[in-house]
C-alpha cells in the first residue's frame, strides 16, 4: 500500500496528508486554522489546553494535536459542542489572565489574543469566572527575560522546550489545581535556577509570559552567522537604523534548526558598543592619537617595507573571514616574503591537524551535526560541550533520547554527564591510557572490526604490539577509573554501531595532544566508526572560523587547502597564480613566535583580531615578548590587553559589518552578510590588508568584494573548487566540493582515506605523563576549561551586560576534601601559584572536580590564568599544555 | 557532612528508581521533618531525574512541607464554616504578623504557618490551631494581638 500521501476532508474540502501528521498538522499545513494553544510544531503533543477540539467522522469530539491522520477521515471544525466547550475554556483562560494587553510586550503575537478573538468571548461573563487570587510577583531575575506567571496560561510549551529540545530541565508544574504554576526548583528565580539563559523557552511561549527584556521591533532582518563558537548557527540579525537590535534563530538552517544558546541569541550587545575602536590609532609619545586612514596606512607601509622576510610574522584570526584569512597569508607570504604566519589554531586544534592527517589524511570533522542524532553510541572524551558548543551539545541530547548510549569521559562532572550511561572520571593527561585500555579490551575480547580492518586499514600489527603495554591493571592506576568502566565503555563503543567520538581540548591541549588525538582515530579505525554516516572523530572547532582560518592556509607550513609550502610544484603553482616569488621554508608557529621576538629574530608583528596577552599559555613571557617589537600593528574591533602595546591601531568591523564565509565545524561554508554600517571610520579586514599591499605597490590585491576574494580561493584550493557566493544562498556547502556541479560532502572517507595509501592508518602509542606532574611545594593539578557564557578572552562578551551579570568572574573550582584539608571555604579569596606566576580568585566549593585537581577559566583579565600555565610545547603540533600544570592554593 | 550521612542512610533501603521517588520523598521527610533544598537536590541525582521534576512532585502531594516546622506551629482552619467567618481575613493578618506565607517558617524558626481542612470544631469557629491546641472564636484583631505582641517581644 503506498502510504506516503492520503487525503482527509475538512470542513467538506479534500486535505492532503502525510502519515504520522496529526489532524491538526494537516490542517495547518493547508492552510486550515484550527485554535490550538498548547500544540508547537517542534514539541510532542501532550493535549492538555482542548481548543483544537474537532468532531471526528460525525461521532463525537476529539482532540485534533492528539489524533493521528488516517484515510478518509471526515473532521468538521465547527459545531454547537465544539464552539461550546472551545468558549468556556477560552473563558476560564482569559478570566484569569493578565488583564492589560495593551501594556503587554506580546501585544498583536499574542496566540490568546488570536484565539479570542477567533472563538468570540463574551466580556459580561469573563467576571464571574474570575478568581479572587493573590498576584504573582514578577521574575526579573534573568537579565535577558523576564517571567511574568500572572500572564501564564499552563500550557507547558516552556516546560516541554526545556526538556524535550534543551535537556536542561529548569522548569516544571509546581502545586497542583488551581495553585499550578510554572516554576523552577523550589520557586527560586529563574538566574537561580539551572537555567542556561538559551532563550529557547522564550521564543516559544505563546502569551506575555516569558518575554525578552526589550523587544524592540526591527526594520528589517539581515541572514548571518554567529560570531562565537564554531558550531556555526545560522541567525537573523535585526536590525533598526543603525543598530542591530534583535536576533533570531534561522529555522531553515540544517545546523541549528532555528536554536541558538545564550550567547547566540542574546550576545551583540558588543557590536553597538561604544568603546569600539572608531578611528585609525597610531602612537606618538607614549600615547594613542587618532590620525586619517591615509595616514595610517601610509606609517604601517613604509615601516613594514624595512621588515620583509622572516624578520616578519603576521597573527591571522579565527574570528575573521575566510576571504580575510586568505588576504592575510597571502599579504604575509606574497608581500612580506615569509610564511610566518599562524593563528590561535595552534592554541586549540594543532594537534587534530598533525594527528588526524597522519590516520585519516585529513584533519576536519568525519561527519555533519545533522547525523549525530541517529548515533548508536557515543563517547565523548576532553568536552565540555554543554558550555562550549552548547548547540551541538543539544544534537547529543537528542541522540540520547533517541537511544543512543553516551559515555563521558572528563576530569570534571560535567553538566553533560547527566545524560551519559557511563561517566569516566579520569585524571588530567591520562587519555591516552584510557583509550588504549579501551582498545586492548576490545582486542581481546575480539569485538574489532576485522574487515574493516583488514580491507580499510594499515600497520595494524604494530599498533597491537603497542597495546601489549596498557595491562588493565596499569591503566587503572594511571587513570583513576575502576577497570569496570573501562571494560564496558569499550563493550558499549565497539558494539553499539554506528559510534561517533567527540572530542575538543580536553584532549588536544596537552604535550602529548597528537597522541591523544591518534587515540581518538586508532579507536574509530579499530571499530571501523569512521567512513560511515553517524559515525567518525569529531574535534569540535572552538572559534567560528577555525576550520577556515586553517583551510585558508593561515599557518606556517601549508597554502589554503593544506597545499604544503615545501613542496616544489605546490610553491610553482602559487608564484604563478600570485605572479612573484615565494618562500619554500616553512615559517615559525605562533607558540614560537614569542621565544624568536625574544631572541631578536623577529622584529615586527601584523596581529588580526588576537589577544595573545590572555590568550597564551605563560602569558607573562608572551607579554614580555610583545613589548620588545620594533614594529607592532594591530587591527581589532576593541582595544585589549594585547594590542594596548600596538604602535598602530587599525579599526576593524565587526561581523556585522561585513560580508564574507564562515566555515564551522563540519566543513560547512557559510555566508556572512552586512547588516548594518560599521561604526566611524572602522573598516573590514579584508579591505585594510588590501590597501596596505598596493600602497606596498604589489599586485594582486584590487578586490572590491569579498565575492572575489572567494572566486580566486576557488581557483586555487581543490577542496573549496566548486564555491562560490551564489551557491551559498541556502544552508551552505560542506566541503570537499571540489566542482560547480558538486553538492558538497557530508561525510568523508567513505571510500578511501585521504592518506597516500588511501588506507586508514593506525599508530602506536605508548603513555606519557604530563610535562609537569604535581610535586609537595605544587600538590594541586591545575586545569583549564570554558564558561558558557563568555567566549575565549571575552574581548566581545564582557561587553554584554547580561552575560556579564550571569557569570562576572573567575572561580577556582576545588573539591570539598582538598578545599577542607587547606582550610578554604565556599567563596573564600585564595592565591594560586605556579612555579610561573600567581593570581587571586574566590574559590567554589564543589564535587564537580575530583579531589587533587582544580580548575579555572580564562575569561578574566581581572585573573588571568594563562600567568599560571605551562608553556611546554607538543613536540610535533606545538601546542602548549594549558590543560595540565601543577599550582599550590592558599587562603589569601 | 551530618545531613549528608542522614541521607545516604536513608537511601540505602532504596535502588534509586524513579517510581520509588515518593517514598523516598516521605522517608527523607520523616527523618527531617521537611524536605531540605539539598536534600532534594540528592535524591533528583539518586534517582536519576531532574531537580525541577522532583520539586514538581513533591509540591502536587500536600502531605511534603519544605520548610522545618517553627516551635509554635500554627494551622488556620479553611473549612466551610471557618471560611465564611472570615478566615481568609485571620490568614492573611498572621501572614502579614509573622512576615511569612502559608506553608513556610519565619527565619528564627519560630513559628510556622499552615491551612488545614475543617478540625471539626465549626461550633467554635473561626478556630487556629497553636501547637495541636485548638483556640477558638478567632478575629483579625484577636490573631493581631495575640501574634504581632508575640513575634515582636520574641524578636527583639
Ligand atoms: S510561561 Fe508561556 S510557555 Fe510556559 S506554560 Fe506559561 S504560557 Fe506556556
Ligand atoms: S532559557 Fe533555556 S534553559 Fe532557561 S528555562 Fe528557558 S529553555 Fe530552559
Ligand atoms: S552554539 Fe555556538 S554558533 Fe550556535 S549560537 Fe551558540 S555560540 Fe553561536
Ligand atoms: S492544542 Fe490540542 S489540546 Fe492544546
Ligand atoms: S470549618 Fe473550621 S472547624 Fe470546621
Amino acid at each position: 500500500m503506498d502510504n506516503s500521501n492520503m487525503t482527509i476532508t475538512i470542513d467538506g474540502q479534500p486535505v492532503a496528508a502525510e502519515p504520522g501528521m496529526t489532524i491538526l498538522e494537516a490542517a495547518l499545513a493547508a492552510g486550515i486554522y484550527i485554535p490550538n494553544l498548547c500544540h508547537h510544531p517542534d514539541l510532542k503533543p501532550v493535549g492538555i489546553c482542548r481548543l483544537c477540539m474537532v468532531e471526528l467522522d460525525g461521532r463525537g469530539l476529539t482532540l485534533s494535536c492528539m489524533t493521528p491522520v488516517a484515510e478518509g477521515m471526515d473532521v468538521r471544525t465547527e459545531s454547537p459542542d465544539i464552539d461550546k466547550v472551545r468558549r468556556v475554556a477560552t473563558e476560564l483562560l482569559i478570566a484569569n489572565h493578565y488583564p492589560d494587553c495593551l501594556a503587554c510586550a506580546k501585544n498583536d503575537r499574542c496566540e490568546l489574543q488570536r484565539i479570542a478573538a477567533y472563538v468570540g468571548v463574551d466580556q459580561k461573563g469573563l467576571e464571574r469566572l474570575r478568581r479572587t487570587e493573590r498576584r504573582f510577583e514578577v521574575d526579573r531575575s534573568n537579565p535577558f527575560f523576564d517571567y511574568d506567571p500572572n500572564q501564564c496560561v499552563l500550557c507547558g510549551i516552556c516546560v516541554r522546550t526545556c526538556d524535550e529540545i534543551v535537556g536542561v530541565n529548569a522548569l516544571d508544574y509546581a502545586f497542583r489545581g488551581f495553585q499550578t504554576v510554572v516554576s523552577t526548583f523550589g520557586n527560586r528565580p529563574i538566574a537561580e535556577s539551572t537555567c542556561v539563559s538559551c532563550g529557547e523557552c522564550v521564543v516559544r511561549c505563546p502569551v506575555g509570559a516569558l518575554v525578552p527584556k526589550d523587544m524592540p521591533r526591527p526594520s528589517r532582518e539581515v541572514k548571518t552567522i554567529c560570531p562565537y563558537c564554531g558550531v556555526g548557527c545560522s541567525l537573523y540579525l535585526g536590525v533598526r537604523g543603525r543598530r542591530v537590535v534583535s536576533v533570531r534563530g534561522d529555522r531553515e538552517s540544517p545546523v541549528n534548526q532555528g536554536r541558538l544558546c545564550v550567547k547566540g541569541r542574546f550576545g551583540y550587545e558588543f557590536v553597538n558598543h561604544p568603546e569600539r575602536l572608531t578611528a585609525p590609532l597610531v602612537k606618538r609619545n607614549g600615547r594613542f592619537v587618532e590620525v586619517s586612514w591615509d595616514e595610517a596606512l601610509g606609517v604601517v607601509a613604509e615601516r613594514l617595507q624595512g621588515y620583509r622576510g622572516d624578520q616578519f610574522a603576521a597573527m591571522a584570526s579565527a574570528k575573521c573571514t575566510n576571504e580575510e584569512n586568505y588576504v592575510i597569508q597571502k599579504f604575509v607570504r606574497r608581500v612580506m616574503g615569509t610564511n610566518n604566519v599562524d593563528h590561535c589554531a595552534r592554541l586549540c586544534h594543532a594537534p587534530s591537524v598533525t594527528g588526524l592527517v597522519q590516520s585519516f589524511g585529513s584533519g576536519a570533522m568525519t561527519y555533519s551535526i545533522g547525523e549525530i542524532q541517529d548515533a548508536a553510541s557515543i563517547f565523548a572524551i576532553g568536552t565540555n560541550t554543554t558550555s562550549a558548543h552548547p548547540v551541538l551539545a543539544l544534537e547529543i541530547k537528542r541522540a540520547v533520547r533517541r537511544g543512543a548510549q553516551l559515555i563521558v569521559a572528563n576530569p570534571k562532572e560535567i553538566d553533560l554527564v547527566r545524560h551519559a550511561c557511563l561517566f569516566l572520571q579520569h585524571r588530567p593527561g591520562s587519555d591516552v591510557a584510557l583509550m588504549m585500555g579501551m582498545m586492548r579490551v576490545i582486542v581481546d575480547e575480539g569485538l574489532e572490526d576485522k574487515a574493516f580492518v583488514a580491507e580499510r586499514c594499515e600497520n595494524f600489527e604494530a599498533f597491537r604490539e603497542s597495546l601489549s603495554a596498557f595491562g588493565l591493571d596499569f591503566v587503572e592506576t594511571t587513570t583513576g577509573v575502576p577497570r569496570e568502566k573501562i571494560v564496558q565503555a569499550a563493550r558499549i563503543y565497539a558494539t553499539r554501531k554506528p559510534g561517533a567520538i567527540f572530542y575538543s581540548m580536553g584532549i588536544t591541549q596537552h604535550t602529548h595532544g597528537t597522541d591523544n588525538v591518534l587515540a581518538t582515530s586508532n579507536l574509530a579505525l579499530l571499530t571501523g566508526n569512521v567512513g560511515r554516516t553517524s559515525s567518525g572523530v569529531n574535534p569540535l572547532r572552538g572559534q567560528n572560523n577555525v576550520q577556515g582560518a586553517c583551510d585558508m592556509g593561515a599557518l606556517p607550513n601549508v597554502y589554503p587547502g593544506y597545499q604544503k609550502v615545501s613542496d616544489p610544484d605546490v610553491q610553482a603553482k602559487f608564484e604563478r597564480a600570485w605572479d612573484g616569488p615565494l618562500s619554500p621554508n616553512p615559517g615559525l608557529a605562533l607558540t614560537e613566535m614569542f621565544d624568536a621576538i625574544d631572541q631578536g629574530r623577529l622584529k615586527a608583528l601584523y596581529l588580526m583580531g588576537e589577544n595573545p596577552a590572555l590568550s597564551e599559555a605563560d602569558a607573562n613571557h608572551a607579554r614580555e615578548a610583545l613589548e620588545k617589537l620594533e614594529f607592532f600593528v594591530s587591527q581589532d574591533i576593541f582595544l585589549t590587553e594585547s594590542n594596548r602595546m600596538a604602535h598602530v591601531v587599525l579599526p576593524a568591523a565587526s561581523f556585522a559589518e561585513k560580508d564574507g564565509t564562515f566555515t564551522n565545524t563540519e566543513r560547512r561554508v557559510q555566508r556572512v552578510r552586512r547588516a548594518i554600517e560599521p561604526p566611524g571610520q572602522a573598516q573590514p579586514d579584508w579591505w585594510i590588508i588590501c590597501q596596505l599591499a598596493r600602497r606596498m605597490d604589489v599586485g594582486g590585491f584590487d578586490f572590491s568584494h569579498p565575492s572575489e576574494i572567494m572566486d580566486e580561493i576557488a581557483r586555487l584550493t581543490p577542496s573549496y573548487g566548486g564555491i562560490s557566493y551564489n551557491r551559498l544562498e541556502n544552508g551552505g556547502l560542506q566541503w570537499p566540493c571540489p566542482s560547480a556541479d558538486h553538492p558538497g560532502t557530508r561525510y568523508l572517507h567513505a571510500q578511501r582515506f585521504n592518506t597516500p595509501s588511501g588506507k586508514g592508518r593506525f599508530v602506536p602509542l605508548q603513555y606519557r605523563p604530563p610535562a609537569e606532574e604535581v610535586e609537595p611545594q605544587y600538590p594541586l593539578v591545575l586545569t583549564t576549561d570554558r564558561s558558557l557564557y563568555h567566549f575565549h578572552t571575552s574581548t566581545m562578551t564582557r561587553r554584554v551586560e547580561g552575560l556579564e551579570k550571569l557569570d562576572g568572574r573567575e572561580l577556582l573550582r576545588i573539591h570539598p576534601d582538598d578545599a577542607q584539608r587547606l582550610g578554604i571555604a565556599d567563596g573564600d579569596r585564595v592565591q594560586v601559584r605556579s612555579r610561573r606566576g600567581r593570581i587571586e580568585v574566590q574559590a567554589q566549593v564543589t564535587e564537580i572536580c575530583r579531589p587533587g585537581v582544580v580548575s579555572l577559566t580564562f575569561h578574566f583579565w581581572e585573573a588571568p590564568t594563562n600567568v599560571l600555565t605551562h608553556a611546554a610545547l607538543d613536540p610535533v603540533a606545538k601546542i602548549p599544555e594549558t590543560k595540565v600544570c601543577a599550582v599550590a592554593v592558599e587562603k589569601a | 557532612m551530618e545531613d549528608t550521612r542522614r541521607l545516604e542512610a536513608v537511601f540505602a533501603s532504596f535502588e534509586g528508581r524513579q517510581d520509588e521517588l515518593i517514598a523516598i520523598l516521605q522517608r527523607v521527610q520523616a527523618e527531617f521533618g521537611y524536605l531540605p533544598s539539598e536534600a532534594m537536590r540528592r535524591i533528583a541525582r539518586f534517582v536519576g531525574v531532574p531537580e525541577s521534576s522532583v520539586y514538581a512532585v513533591a509540591t502536587f502531594y500536600t502531605q511534603f512541607r519544605f520548610t522545618p516546622i517553627g516551635r509554635n506551629h500554627i494551622m488556620v482552619c479553611r473549612g466551610t464554616s471557618c471560611h465564611v467567618r472570615g478566615a481568609p481575613r485571620i490568614l492573611e493578618v498572621l501572614e502579614k504578623q509573622l512576615g511569612i506565607r502559608e506553608g513556610e517558617t519565619t527565619p528564627d524558626r519560630e513559628y510556622s504557618l499552615e491551612t488545614v481542612a475543617c478540625i471539626g470544631a465549626c461550633g467554635l469557629s473561626p478556630c487556629i490551631m497553636v501547637n495541636k491546641r485548638v483556640e477558638a472564636r478567632m478575629s483579625p484583631r484577636k490573631v493581631a494581638q495575640r501574634f504581632g505582641k508575640a513575634a515582636q517581644g520574641e524578636r527583639t
